[in-house]
């Protein structure tokens, strides 16, 4: 069925939100590091871009139930591949998340995201039920719950709670006993408190303090947060303009490539462009969406709402940190972010999306 | 494709995988979408408060960050003597700063420690700057003159993370010459006091100015300061300059030629040293005013800085008073320097005339009490009165004149006013009067209180300034000129001019031609060799001596010495009134004005004569050989 696979057939509508996002990125890492030395990163990302294409397009050659049906390799491939990143990985940012080469890093953990977006798919598409079962529910939490617990010990607690919504979108769709949430939801309630004091390093806990009083440590972790508010305050309706901005220009705002990235963007481009890119977020997330309601079968529905919600939750506890309505946590601006994991991977992720999209006049 | 796949979908087939069932969950996306869309409109409003609600909090803040002011300070003027040397110059140095943007106030005790500055006086000190009117952007001066290690620390401490506010600024430091030489008529600056502050003349100015606090510095500081400039750069975190967003050039204070001359200056500081006193010198013509010292001096360069209390302290606990210019401030008893006037004033009246003749026994009663002359010298006229200075003679002039007379022409020379000396806190000394009696005591005013003030005793004081005015301004005709340190201050008018008999003129300068230059006279020290000398000496007692003689007040008490003079005796050139406090006798004042007359007259024949000019030495290293006495000059013989 050449036909169906046709380039044609992509959805290029999110495609084209895709790359308009990835251009803002690309425009606001170039205004970021101009006169920094990394002042070739906005090349970089262009190239990195061009690989999450080619990536894209060979995730949509491998039929999605072919992948599903290897999905215990990729699993066992993850897990080993955490665990050679906790031997030998690279330290950067004072933890381990990369697996370093002469020049690249990969961050393994943001790889694992799709491996679980695949893993949730499989095992909720396999269940006979038509609800969850306690046992299933126990048993798919603790299979997300390892690859989880590995990335967290890296140290890398953001990218180990994007794991979460994928797994509890994909528990809310297949549907479960109201009781279980209940439960689930006592569960966190006891175990937060605890894992705060007895789980959470130092740091960490000072994210938290500082997320809830940016105020109480202005040079420590709160100074993210305050220097962030500062740069998207000062941006006002309009913006300041590319490379115009004091905060990213500055080096006020840290890393105002990376994680910060949307901080810049504010601080240069103002509200209107702030509406401009949430819009294109919003658009892109529905264009997923959308993808999910016309999948063929359960499973195209639920990869696609696996990539819905990791892109959801990526947004909002990347640029909810960025105003300061969310704890610093680390985690990359999908398509806007300069680095190539983040890249890849997420153009990764379409591919699985226009995966099923290409797949959804079989039968 | 397929068929590496194949397996796996058959497989997935047969467990029931491929069914088409996607839409039983329709209801719980669009949830999903709902839950979306609550998201976006959740962080939506997040960047509403930040950036439509309130901007401008944030862009304050931004700037705060980013923007950071600096100074750019404007030298002062140059100050020059007469022909152009330096006599005040600036050199460079490195002063301390504390950027008030982003100051922090838990840093000042590390920086205090490292600077070796006391903590409490620089906390006081940056509290005092942010409740005064200092604009915020206006740093706080807390250290000058950096040493090496100082401006290491600095260097080493100032990036963002550690104390960001520390600011090295470059200035200009004022240079003074060494051994006080001019202090007083120079002034010196320093930091602008709380009290100043609060006057209108320093309205503009704000805390931490540099400004003339004595003398020309002080008089003229409107014209030497210049107006500091500013320049606002954007910085980095790491407090890099980014770029220059506005730089205001500083304006140099404008230099400043004074009338002084630096040789006559260095010749009449060194006829004082070790002395307590002053000289000024004149030229009559015109009341330039070519020398003016007073001693003992201070050493001006201890203000250029910020000056140490200990330094401060020192300075007024002196019991010499050093920072008094005695030149334009010590008011005392001109004594017998005050005869000439009297002469004038007996002729100019008709109190007395050229036949009038007084036999000197060695003192005269009036009124029912003796008064003393300091020695017996027979029949007398105006020009042995002047000449042997004697005291008797014009007891009698004194008593034809009577008080007010007296007075009149004491104030027509210029007593008992400020001469308007281009320089702060002149006093003006007091002309006694039957007015000044009345308004001062309440009492009517007793002949017997005019025999004394006929020879410059009693009430009269005056300033060695307003003597050199007044003898420069009968030596040229009745004509006294403002004197004054600045070329440009005063138009070449005379301020007063009297209508005098110039017979009577000449009698009295040839009565002080005769204290210098005849057998007998008082003023003999003062001769020059080629050169007519003119003057008066004067003892100004301070007590009667004979009631002094032998106790300790005595000792400390000496009468001062005081001596006038003018060459040459037609058409004068200079004019140099000298006082040596308990010098004990005038004619010890006398070689002080013989010196600097000296000074002038073979400066003014030296360059008459042709020769290549000797480069001028600027005043820093101005070196002053010891001072050799002349031979009897320490020995008092009246």
């Amino acid at each position: 069925m050449p036909a169906y696979r046709s380039l044609r057939d992509y959805d290029w509508l999110m495609l084209i939100l895709a790359f308009a996002v990835c251009a803002l990125g690309v425009l606001q890492i170039f205004s970021a590091t101009h006169e920094t030395p990394f002042a070739d990163a906005w090349w970089k990302q262009v190239i990195w871009i061009g690989a999450g294409c080619v990536a894209m397009w060979i995730a949509t050659l491998i039929d999605y139930h072919t992948l599903l049906g290897q999905v215990p390799i990729f699993y066992g491939l993850s897990v080993a591949t955490l665990i050679a990143t906790y031997a030998v990985g690279t330290t950067a940012f004072g933890s381990r998340r990369w697996i370093g080469t002469a020049s690249y890093h990969l961050q393994v953990s943001e790889f694992v995201k799709l491996v679980i977006i695949l893993l949730v798919a499989r095992y909720l598409t396999e269940l006979k039920t038509e609800q969850l079962e306690l046992n299933d529910l126990l048993k798919l939490t603790g299979l997300v719950g390892l690859p989880m617990v590995m990335v967290m010990i890296q140290p890398d607690l953001g990218t180990a709670l994007t794991f979460l919504p994928i797994l509890a979108v994909g528990v809310f769709l297949a549907g479960f006993r109201w009781q279980y949430a209940v439960v689930v939801l006592l569960a966190v309630a006891v175990i937060a408190p605890l894992s705060y004091y007895f789980v959470l390093k130092d740091y960490q806990r000072q994210r938290v303090v500082s997320f809830l009083d940016p105020s109480q440590d202005p040079k420590g972790s709160g100074y993210q947060v305050i220097q962030s508010k500062i740069a998207v305050g000062s941006g006002a309706l309009w913006g300041r303009g590319v490379t115009k901005g004091t905060q990213t220009q500055g080096r006020f705002l840290p890393v105002p490539h990376k994680d910060f990235i949307f901080s810049a963007f504010a601080e240069e481009h103002g509200f209107v462009g702030v509406i401009v890119a949430l819009g294109l977020y919003f658009l892109l997330l529905m264009q997923v969406v959308q993808n999910a309601q016309t999948a063929p079968d359960r499973a195209g529905m639920y990869l696609c709402m696996g990539v819905a919600a990791l892109l959801l939750f990526h947004v909002l506890v990347n640029v909810g940190m960025v105003v300061g309505r969310m704890p610093v946590t680390g985690i990359p601006l999908p398509f806007m972010s300069s680095g190539g994991s983040n890249i890849v991977a997420m153009f990764l992720m379409l591919g699985l999306v226009n995966n099923v999209r290409l797949r959804r006049f079989v039968n | 494709m397929k068929l590496w796949a194949s397996r796996e979908d058959e497989q997935l087939s047969a467990n029931g995988l491929l069914r088409d069932d996607s839409k039983f969950a329709a209801g719980k996306i669009a949830f999903f979408q709902y839950v979306g869309v609550a998201v976006f409109l959740f962080l939506l409003t997040g960047f509403w408060d930040l950036q439509v609600r309130n901007p401008a909090v944030y862009q304050e803040r931004a700037m705060e960050n980013s923007i950071k002011s600096i100074p750019v300070l404007a030298p002062r003027g140059k100050i020059l003597d007469r022909d152009g040397r330096v006599i005040v110059d600036n050199h460079s140095s490195f002063s301390l700063y504390l950027s008030r943007e982003n100051l922090k106030m838990e840093h000042l005790r590390p920086i205090a420690e490292g600077l070796d500055l006391d903590y409490d006086s620089l906390v006081a000190r940056v509290r005092r700057f942010q409740t005064r009117r200092a604009p915020q952007y206006e740093p706080i001066p807390i250290k000058e003159e950096l040493t090496p290690a100082e401006l290491a620390f600095v260097e080493s401490h100032n990036d963002a993370n550690t104390f960001p506010e520390l600011e090295v600024i470059h200035v200009q430091h004022r240079l003074y010459p060494r051994d006080g030489l001019a202090a007083h008529v120079i002034g010196y600056v320093g930091e602008i006091s709380e009290a100043e502050l609060n006057t209108p003349e320093f309205a503009n100015f704000h805390q931490g100015d540099v400004i003339g606090k004595d003398g020309i510095e002080r008089q003229y500081n409107d014209l030497l300061m210049g107006v500091d400039g500013q320049r606002r750069v954007e910085v980095d975190s790491f407090g890099n300059e980014r770029r220059i967003l506005d730089d205001k050039e500083a304006i140099p204070g404008k230099n400043l030629q004074l009338t002084i001359d630096l040789d006559l200056q260095a010749v009449a500081e060194l006829t004082m040293e070790n002395r307590r006193g002053a000289v000024v010198a004149l030229d009559p013509r015109n009341g330039e005013v070519l020398a003016m010292v007073s001693r003992p001096a201070f050493d001006p360069n201890l203000f250029a800085g910020r000056i140490r209390s200990k330094d401060w302290k020192e300075l007024l606990d002196n019991p010499d008073h050093p920072l008094l210019n005695r030149a334009i401030q010590a008011q005392l008893a001109p004594g017998s320097t005050f005869k000439p006037i009297m002469a004038l004033a007996g002729l100019e009246t008709g109190a007395i005339d050229d036949n009038f003749r007084v036999n000197c026994g060695g003192g005269a009663s009036f009124y029912g009490r003796y008064f003393k002359c300091w020695g017996k010298h027979g029949t007398v006229d105006v020009h042995a009165g002047l000449v042997h200075s004697c005291d008797t003679f014009f007891y009698n002039v004194g008593n034809r004149l009577g008080i007010d007379r007296i007075a009149e022409y004491a104030e027509m020379v210029g007593y008992g006013h400020k001469t308007g000396i281009d320089l702060p806190h002149e006093a003006e000394g007091v002309v006694p009067s039957s007015r000044w009696k009345i308004r001062n005591f309440r009492e009517k005013w007793y002949p017997g209180e005019t025999i004394s003030v006929a020879i410059g005793q009693g009430a009269t004081t005056v300033t060695p300034l307003q003597m050199a005015e007044a003898i420069g301004g009968m030596s040229v005709g009745g004509h006294w000129y403002q004197p004054h340190l600045v070329k440009e201050a005063v138009k070449m008018i005379p301020v007063r001019s009297a209508q005098l008999n110039p017979e009577n003129l000449r009698q009295v300068i040839n009565g002080m031609y005769g204290v210098v230059n005849e057998a007998g006279g008082t003023g003999g020290r003062a001769r020059l060799p080629g050169i007519e000398v003119c003057g008066k000496t004067g003892t100004a007692q301070l007590a009667s001596n004979v009631v002094l003689k032998g106790t300790s007040f005595g000792a400390t008490h000496k009468d001062n010495a005081w001596f006038v003079g003018f060459a040459p005796r037609d058409n004068p050139e200079i004019v140099v009134a000298a006082l040596f406090e308990s010098g004990e006798h005038g004619q010890l004042a006398a070689p002080i004005v013989r010196d600097v007359l000296k000074a002038y007259f073979d400066k003014k024949a030296r360059l008459a004569q042709p020769q290549p000019q000797i480069a001028s030495l600027p005043p820093q290293i101005l070196k002053m050989p010891p001072v050799v006495p002349a031979a009897g000059e320490n020995q008092a013989n009246p």
